[in-house]
């Protein structure tokens, strides 16, 4: 028995969600009195790959010839490895999402998504998710004998394990599925599922012209951009930082809604957020009975404003 | 070519989500069922293809005949014929085994479902189809032409955006972007006429492996108080953000 984790990387490098990922399988492995294998797709330096033992991984499979965008062959390699996993651990980012379902149906175990929940009875593999975007929790049962688990990004703690490790690295190489032919990547951009602060407006901002404050504002919190969803409608803002209910669901610690009245679908795709800011004009503004700190204000007066003064503490 | 477009109905996003008998199941009561908006994209293409190709289009749901009204839609929006396979989904494994073994018996070129239902959210019925035919699958589909046999997508990626190249047959978990939310087809009058004489075919479900099972149902703590803040006194939102909520 062991716990597997996919160890997803970005160019070489792992992210705070592939850590999460390992550090929640290490703890789950505590309570199968198991070790977590990690397996790392594409090529990851080996001083990169040594860091997944820093949270609790005992065994580390690399295959650098396998390409992460290929989900039928990431899914033949996990399945090869999972023969003797109980649980298979993924964090739930777009990646994810084409491969563990070609796991699940596989190995026949059981999948469940936007997992937010851990697992404190080894008899009982019952997780909570995120479903009805965010509107509510279910609580899901595994009916077989393994489980793939996808877990929110930003919904658990990294905790430092350092463990006695291995690492191998397989040289095996598999045909693919499908043929990338290219890729558009915003470099240095923080993405909209791993943000831990994220500042998003709406429609009170104007025009498109009006978003450099927007930017400036995430730039001083190392925060990721979003929108609303009439926003990237009609064109003002990218689909990709559309969040809401039809678009991404997001929880960050922090989210800053500027010029966001707050309908229903809006909320629903940010209400996991821990903290919520609403700045708006409209004391009306249905946002603010959804947030834990309002401003009614002006976004043009309220926005150059906080930029000063989030200067100000950043230099003390 | 034959497409299939996967539809699930859902409760339309304006929806206030409620939970009966104790806790365990959905409370339909005044709730008003659309088809599902990632879905909706995708159906859309689809008419889309079939005006400037040689194409037919199923569409699909599985579930009890409350769904038919969004297969009706679905016709009246373009679709050619509708298939319900009877069956109350209760797990995205048997869902998807129902829609592999529908695509089995009828052989599509192009299937294009939503990545994901906007109730459950779950993300995983396409990604077990493709499992289970051995088809290749692009998740988060947002573009999607033709160059003679090659089909061309982009799909979103964690950070940006990655062109797929791929044959057919070819399953797609599509989202906005696969057409604009301006293109989307709302049906006229003639396609509500025609739709009622279009085909519905019913079909018996014939297996029912269920590997995960939802037990219960709870909505998130309800938040406590918005705290006001003056807009002339914006350096009290940075204190409270730090000292206080510490999430900066």
């Amino acid at each position: 028995m062991s716990i597997i984790v996919y160890a997803e990387s970005w160019e070489g490098k792992f992210r705070k969600s592939t850590f999460e990922a390992v550090s929640y399988a290490k703890k789950i492995s505590e309570l199968f009195q198991t070790n977590v294998k990690s397996i790392s797709i594409g090529n990851v330096e080996e001083d990169e790959l040594k860091k997944l033992s820093n949270y609790g991984s005992a065994s580390i499979e690399s295959f650098p010839n396998i390409s992460k965008s290929d989900g039928k062959s990431v899914a033949e390699i996990i399945t090869d490895q999972a023969k003797s996993a109980n649980l298979i651990i993924f964090s739930n980012t777009f990646n994810a999402k084409s491969i563990a379902p070609r796991v699940s149906s596989r190995i026949m175990a059981g999948l469940i998504t936007n997992v937010i929940s851990s697992v404190d009875d080894k008899d009982n593999l019952s997780f909570n998710r995120q479903a009805f975007s965010s509107k509510a929790i279910e609580t899901i049962k595994l009916n077989s004998e393994k489980g793939v688990i996808c877990i929110s990004p930003n919904s658990f703690e990294i905790v430092e394990s350092a463990t006695a490790y291995e690492i191998n690295i397989n040289q095996k190489n598999l045909e693919n599925d499908i043929k990338v032919s290219g890729k558009d990547v915003n470099k240095g951009k923080i993405s909209l599922s791993e943000a831990e602060i994220i500042v998003s407006a709406g429609r009170g901002l104007k025009g498109p012209e009006n978003w450099n404050m927007i930017e400036e504002l995430a730039d001083e919190l190392g925060a990721a951009t979003a929108c609303s969803k009439p926003v990237s409608d009609i064109g003002w803002r990218p689909h990709s930082e559309h969040v809401g209910q039809t678009g991404k669901a997001v929880a960050p610690n922090l989210y800053i809604a500027i010029g966001i009245s707050g309908a229903i679908q809006h909320l629903a795709g940010v209400n996991s957020s821990k903290v919520m800011v609403a700045i708006n004009t409209d004391p009306e503004a249905p946002f603010f009975k959804a947030a834990d700190y309002g401003i009614i204000g002006d976004a043009f007066e309220v926005v150059p404003k906080l930029i000063e003064e989030i200067k100000k503490f950043r230099n003390n | 070519m034959k497409i299939l477009v996967c539809i699930s109905s859902v409760p339309d996003t304006t929806s206030k989500i409620n939970f009966i008998e104790n806790n365990t199941k959905f409370d339909n009561n005044g709730i008003q069922f659309v088809i599902n908006p990632y879905d909706e994209f995708g159906l859309t293409k689809a008419v889309m293809i079939k005006e400037s190709n040689q194409a037919s289009i199923t569409v699909v749901s599985v579930g009890d005949s409350s769904v038919e009204p969004i297969l009706r839609k679905a016709l009246a929006i373009g679709a050619d014929n509708a298939v319900r396979i009877n069956l109350k989904p209760q797990d995205s494994y048997s869902t998807a085994q129902e829609i592999a073994n529908h695509i089995k018996s009828s052989s599509y070129d192009l299937i294009i479902a939503g990545k994901e239902s906007s109730d459950y959210n779950s993300g995983a019925v396409p990604g077990m189809v493709a499992d289970m035919l051995d088809i290749p699958f692009v998740n988060a589909c947002n573009g999607m032409s033709f160059n003679n046999d090659t089909v061309l997508l982009t799909r979103e990626i964690d950070g940006g955006i990655e062109n797929i190249e791929s044959k057919l047959p070819l399953i797609i978990g599509g989202q906005k972007g696969l057409v604009e939310e301006s293109e989307l087809k709302i049906p006229n009058m003639r396609g509500i006429m025609t739709a009622r004489s279009k085909p519905l075919e019913v079909i018996e479900p014939n297996g029912n492996t269920i590997l995960t099972k939802s037990t219960s149902f709870k909505k998130p703590a309800i938040k406590g108080d918005c705290k006001m803040i003056d807009e002339n006194n914006v350096s009290e939102l940075i204190n409270e953000l730090h000292n206080v909520a510490k999430v900066i």
